[in-house]
């Protein structure tokens, strides 16, 4: 048994078809956020925060880029001598389809489930942002002797065609689980961080198996309601949900709230993630960056307004950034202009070129392209 | 027994530096923070790795729990190795008795144990509180190419300052025909670096020597290396012509930081192929803000900018409020300037505060009397309180309120 007596249990491939381009070639867990993160270090940070020491990372495809991040999981403290991160690739291509759901995924995982001493496990997908004290989870699960806890938050509901929108009731116990694939408005939407016990699990498991069962939240959740003692625990900080490229969009561009930023990261409870030996950023004379998140090793000529800027971007004299995401290594050249747009890793915008898209439907540059 | 290795180094690094003053009340002059990010041994240490040498004795005397702690198992530098890797070296008790490190030579005459568990053939020993890159495996290659018994780096320096330095005087195949430890009258403008490469079986033999004479200071620049030159070994001086700076005062190590503004300097910290490692905090990027100004500056994660920065860099967490200005200043990790605080011409060091109103530092240009001018220090965790003011050319260790000064 590790800290918390917790196994950790990290879907990284979950709603991957939510962001096509982006996971293209990737798994959601290692869609680039926020300047310098992957999706999966708010995941992984959130459980090594708890003390958690052992962590499976699901996968199902397209997991190169996220084994070259994760690596041993020494930037989450996670390479160890007992435990620690494990990648959980599958056992065969033949169970997995374009969309497997998570009792699939599972399935293949349970033997490093069985396998683990801890008592308790705590699941988490890759698509939703936030900073949890996972502690104070347990403690609500104990208090309330529940058997699956639920981090909620109110408000807007991602439009995802499994994300579970619950009634609790006032003491936290959850009455009902619904679905609205399209969304809804100032519900209790789950952000899918569940806490039980790993008997129960295997127990719901295996009969969501013999019953060839094969969606987590309705067969094993919305299901089970009147039967277990579901419960929610309401999550008031920041939280954004990953549903489509604008929502992806706008939870970047929610940072350049200062109060949002403070929220996600605080010295209390870090954000770890890959470590790269960067210098400082630089900003050149006649530069002008305003409202902007810019991470080590840029190098700032021009000007920047509304962005988020990844680690060895290169802005050139006259070019104009403006509502934009520019990830890793991408080079805008002098005199290019761009508006609300993503670039992905290694982009080149050569001189005087203009691509300009809209807030609720950003222009997206795949990787490598030179335009 | 450990494998032998061709060449490892031997890193002094327990040099007080007092010449930084406040800087260097609690840590060893190596780690005094550089460059936005970086300590000053992160260079020599880099150096190292990317020339192939992945064995490093670091010798530390001088407060070095913030270095012990900085160097860790030297992961960052990829220094965590099976064989080998990075080894915190401070003086121990010996069976006749307990020794603090005499003077340079004397520290790695403590060590020659730790030396001969690798059988090397050469030794590099090199100067933990210099800032440069440089190869030492091609320094190697000239040092085996020449059969010296001690390599040199050497460095050109403009005349006028050259007295300042210890020249060397060469032949025309570079081996060395004299030294002058800083000369009024300089013959030479050849100074050496403090990086050397020694033929460790000779160097050996040389530091027992040392030791056993009672009239030595132990100092490889004082003793040993005259030593070796009066007994006519083949000593040879390396051309180095590269961005080299030691950063032993303040006002150096203001100049070398703002060098890294300069686009003339030839110290690029961008390169892929030369990467500077550092231990890196886990911090978001910066924010920088609709109502802050950043000209000519080097900013580093964490930092949060709302006012106007000019020509300066600013280490991780730093926060410059709105309304506040920062200009041809250093201000070090979790430094916090508030609103309508002024900070020029200055070092603001770890974690002090500047309270609004406050003003720290002045412009040459408002000097007649240059003596009079200089850049002003501002300790680790001091607190600059509401509207008051630090002159130029002072360096304050305790909080300061506007009554007090």
């Amino acid at each position: 048994m590790t800290g918390q007596n917790i196994v950790g249990i990290v879907f990284s491939n979950a709603y991957d078809e939510c962001l096509p381009e982006i996971t293209g070639l990737r798994t959601m867990g290692s869609v680039p956020f926020a300047g310098r993160y992957r999706l999966i270090d708010f995941a992984l940070s959130n459980m090594v925060n708890a003390d958690i020491e052992k962590v499976g990372v699901i996968t199902k495809s397209n997991y190169q880029s996220l084994m070259d991040h994760l690596g041993t999981g020494k930037p989450w403290d996670l390479s160890r001598k007992t435990e620690g991160m494990f990648l959980l690739p599958p056992f065969s291509t033949a169970e997995q389809g374009s969309n497997v759901d998570k009792i699939a995924s599972l399935k293949g995982a349970m033997g490093f489930i069985n396998r683990s001493n801890e008592e308790y496990v705590l699941f988490a997908d890759c698509n939703t942002v936030f900073n949890a004290d996972v502690r104070e989870i347990m403690n609500f699960h104990t208090e309330k002797a529940a058997d699956i806890t639920i981090l909620y938050k109110h408000g807007n509901s991602p439009a995802l065609h499994d994300a579970m929108i619950m009634e609790v009731g006032e003491d936290g116990r959850v009455n009902k689980v619904l679905f609205s694939p399209a969304g809804a408005e100032d519900v209790n939407y789950s952000l899918n961080m569940i806490l039980m016990k790993k008997s129960l699990l295997e127990r719901l498991m295996n009969e969501a198996i013999s019953q060839n069962l094969t969606d987590f939240e309705s067969d094993i959740i919305q299901k089970n309601v009147d039967k277990l003692k579901i419960y929610g625990l309401e999550f008031n900080d920041y939280a954004v949900t990953i549903d489509s490229m604008a929502s992806y969009f706008k939870a970047n561009m929610s940072l350049l709230e200062p109060q949002n930023c403070l929220n996600l990261f605080n010295s209390e409870r870090p954000v770890y993630t890959k470590l790269k030996d960067d210098m400082p950023a630089t900003y050149g004379i006649g530069s002008d960056v305003k409202n902007s998140l810019i991470a080590n090793g840029c190098i700032i000529d021009g000007e920047v307004e509304n962005s988020i800027i990844f680690r060895g971007v290169r802005i050139e004299k006259g070019a104009i950034v403006k509502d934009s995401i520019v990830m890793q290594d991408t080079y805008i050249a002098q005199n290019a202009m761009i508006n609300c747009v993503i670039t992905d890793k290694n982009v080149v915008v050569t001189p005087n070129k203009t691509l300009s898209g809209a807030e609720n439907y950003p222009v997206y540059i795949g990787k490598g392209i030179v335009i | 027994m450990a494998r032998k290795k061709e060449c490892i180094a031997m890193l002094l690094a327990g040099g007080q530096g007092s010449r930084l003053g406040v800087l260097t009340k609690n840590i060893a002059k190596p780690a005094v923070p550089y460059g936005g990010k970086y300590r000053i041994i992160d260079f020599p240490l880099s150096n190292c790795v990317n020339s192939g040498i992945n064995t490093v004795g670091v010798l530390t005397q001088y407060q070095p729990l913030e270095l012990n702690d900085y160097i860790g198992n030297g992961q960052a530098w990829d220094l965590d190795r099976i064989d080998g890797g990075v080894h915190m070296l401070s003086p121990y008790q010996q069976i006749k008795g307990m020794e603090w490190y005499k003077g340079t030579a004397n520290a790695i005459y403590q060590n020659i144990n730790f030396i001969d568990r690798y059988n090397p053939e050469y030794v590099a020993v090199l100067s933990g509180d210099h800032i440069y890159k440089m190869d030492y495996n091609k320094m190697l290659d000239y040092h085996k190419k020449n059969n010296a018994a001690c390599t040199i780096a050497m460095l050109e320096v403009p005349w006028e300052e050259a007295s300042r330095f210890g020249l060397m005087i060469l032949n025309d195949d570079n081996s060395i025909s004299e030294f002058e430890e800083k000369p009024k009258n300089p013959r030479s403008n050849k100074a050496s670096m403090g990086v050397y490469i020694f033929t460790w079986s000779k160097l050996r033999q040389y530091l027992i020597d040392d030791e056993n004479n009672p009239e030595s200071s132990n100092d490889f620049g004082k003793d040993v290396i005259p030593a070796m030159h009066k007994a006519g070994e083949r000593m040879f001086a390396y051309l180095f012509d590269g961005y080299w700076k030691d950063v032993g005062t303040i006002d150096s190590l203001w100049e070398a930081n703002l060098d890294l503004l300069n686009p003339k300097v030839d110290l690029d910290l961008s390169d892929a192929s030369w990467k500077i490692y550092s231990r890196t905090p886990t911090t978001p990027p910066q924010y920088i803000s609709a109502t802050a100004d950043i000209q000519n500056s080097m900013v580093s994660e964490g930092s949060r900018v709302f006012g106007e920065v000019d020509y300066s860099i600013l280490f991780h967490d730093v926060t410059v409020e709105e309304g506040a200005k920062v200009r041809y200043s250093i201000v070090m990790p979790g430094a916090v300037v508030k609103k309508g605080a002024y900070v020029e011409y200055s070092i603001v060091a770890e974690d002090a505060v500047i309270e609004s109103g406050a003003k720290v530092g002045a412009s040459p240009e408002d000097y007649t009397d240059r003596g009079e001018w200089g850049i002003a220090v501002v300790g680790a965790g001091v607190t600059v309180g509401e509207g008051a003011c630090v002159a130029p050319k002072t360096m304050i260790s305790e909080n300061i309120s506007k009554e007090g000064k």
